[in-house]
């Protein structure tokens, strides 16, 4: 398998406290990796830094054979092949879930409204939200704003996915039709990676599983592998904590 | 069920209390109120110097006479506010921005509006009037560039939209940070984050705070008065040296009330509003 995005050795510190400390880490096209460690551990540092939003102090972030770590490096371009879904959706509040999807594909790839029209209520339709395409954010469910999230960095036909914690500020009854439309990604091929606290659904579907401590991999490997048999004693702790 | 139908059909114990609460502090307004008005009506008519106030103050002959001048002057005063205002808001909204951008290329522009914004809201209005509605025709420049017209109304755009800035740039401030990163995280530029994502949320959220400044806008106004145009202000002088009368400064205060309670009034609805909207 070819690798579609590969970080070596990345490290990033806030001041004096380093919260990346030398971040391997390898993606294959179609892979989804989820990323599970204890809250602060890092994990949505490193999505970030992958996004561009946080620049690295040191290491490297290949993205398809270029690294888009190098200082200085518009990062915009690079953006728009990475998307990147929150945790607190985000959503823009003064427009309608349709404006939110369409504002980055016609402000970025210059596409008219009318050309755009057609693919986003697909995409809406798609995901059980073609009833709510004019909505506003504060008139749809949580649920509903994080589909719309999804949707809006779909629609710039990203290489890859990354998703932080996107159902941790969901009521539970909300967090199934969220893990669905992952679910259906990973039917399409999408690449993925996700800090989650979603066990279930990591073992469920991950193809690799990092188990982040203090700012390092501590231990990666198949789903089976490190919920069934953790060869680190961290690792052991952690499950045990929220198994 | 059958709850429902009981507190329709009945006032619940609370209810009955508030209701006796409610109709006690109405009976109290309204007497202390009345108390008050009797109280001006028959003692103001008392003091000694009553007479002399009324016919120098509110003189109905006088009023009378004055009062079409004094509209008339005051659609000048209207005519200064209508060309400034949207002046005062490209100003602010441009410096609000200026001080915002991050790039070290841009640091001479920030610094410039950073010290333009505390220098403008640091001096009396007044002082500014003078300053440039004095100062700068005074360089004998030709006309029209020598009217007091211009440059009073130029001290007013400069001081108004030193305080504009300062409120959008509240508000800049005010608007949650993922709201960038989630902008930026699309491949968004930094200047179409702050124009679709950042300014429309920041512009509404401070919609109450400017609408205050307009208020204060239509008064003040009437200071432009001390360098050179014939406004409300120093038409009701005219009138009052020529009659030899304070009416038309009781008339000019009424049109001016006319205008800035509604306006006000208008400010205090929409900060309701948006605090509603907030929770
Ligand atoms: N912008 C920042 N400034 C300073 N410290 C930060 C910043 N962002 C994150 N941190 C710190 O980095 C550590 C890791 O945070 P984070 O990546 O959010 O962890 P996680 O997502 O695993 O909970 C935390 O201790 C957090 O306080
Ligand atoms: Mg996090």
């Amino acid at each position: 398998m070819t690798s579609l995005l590969r970080l070596t050795n990345v490290r990033k510190s806030f001041g004096t406290h380093h919260v990346l400390q030398g971040i391997d880490l390898d993606v294959s096209k179609g892979e989804m990796v989820c990323l599970i460690g204890a809250s602060g551990s890092g994990k949505s540092t490193l999505l970030r830094t992958i996004n561009l939003l946080e620049p690295i102090d040191d290491g490297e972030i290949i993205l398809d054979g270029v690294d888009i770590s190098e200082p200085g490096l518009n990062p915009q371009p690079v953006r728009q092949k990475i998307g990147l879904v929150f945790q607190s959706f985000n959503l823009f509040p003064h427009m309608s879930a349709a404006d939110n999807v369409m504002l980055a594909p016609s402000r970025v790839k210059g596409l008219r409204k009318t050309e755009l029209e057609a693919p986003v209520s697909a995409l809406f339709e798609r995901f059980g939200l073609a009833d709510r395409i004019g909505h506003f954010p504060d008139q749809l469910s949580g649920g509903q704003q994080q589909r719309v999230a999804i949707i809006r960095a779909l629609a710039m036909q990203p290489e890859i996915l990354l998703f932080d914690e996107i159902t941790s500020a969901l009521d539970p009854e909300l967090v199934a039709e969220v893990l669905d439309v992952l679910r259906a990604l990973r039917g399409e091929g999408m690449t993925m990676i996700l800090a989650t606290h979603e066990m279930g659904f990591a073992r469920e579907l991950a193809d690799k599983v990092c188990f982040l401590d203090r700012g390092r991999i501590l231990e990666a490997g198949p789903p089976a592998e490190l919920f069934d048999a953790p060869k680190k004693e961290r690792t052991r702790q952690f499950l045990s904590q929220v198994l | 069920m059958s709850e429902v139908i009981e507190a329709v059909a009945s006032p619940g114990r609370r209810a009955v209390y508030e209701a006796r609460l409610r109709k006690r502090s109405m009976r109290i307004a309204a007497l202390s109120t009345m108390a008050v008005v009797v109280a001006i009506v028959v003692l103001v008519p008392l003091a000694p110097g009553w007479e002399a106030v009324k016919r120098s103050f509110f003189n109905g002959g006088v009023f009378t006479k004055t009062f079409p001048g004094l509209l008339n002057a005051f659609l000048l005063d209207i005519a200064i506010f209508a060309w400034s205002l949207p002046l005062i808001a490209i100003v602010g909204l441009l410096v609000a921005v200026c001080r915002d951008i991050q790039r070290p290329a841009f640091y001479p522009l920030r610094l410039f509006a950073t010290i333009y914004t505390d220098v403008f809201r640091g001096l009396p209005v007044i002082l500014v009037i003078y300053l440039v509605g004095f100062g700068v025709p005074g360089l004998g420049m030709p006309r029209p560039w020598n009217s007091p017209y211009i440059w009073g109304s130029l001290a007013l755009i400069l001081v108004y939209a030193a305080y504009v800035a300062e409120v959008i740039r509240s508000g800049i401030e005010s608007i949650h940070k993922s709201q960038r990163s989630a902008a930026l995280s699309l491949g968004l530029s930094p200047s179409d984050t702050m124009r679709y994502v950042i300014l429309p949320q920041a512009l509404r959220n401070v919609v109450p705070a400017n609408m205050n400044l307009v208020v204060a806008l239509q008064k003040d106004v009437a200071l432009l008065s001390f360098v050179g145009p014939v406004e409300i202000f120093r038409q009701a002088g005219v009138y009052k040296s020529l009659f030899a009368n304070f009416t038309p400064y009781v008339g000019a205060a009424l049109i001016f009330l006319v205008i800035t309670i509604p306006a006000t009034r208008y400010a205090d609805f929409l900060t309701h509003k948006r605090r509603r909207l907030e929770q």
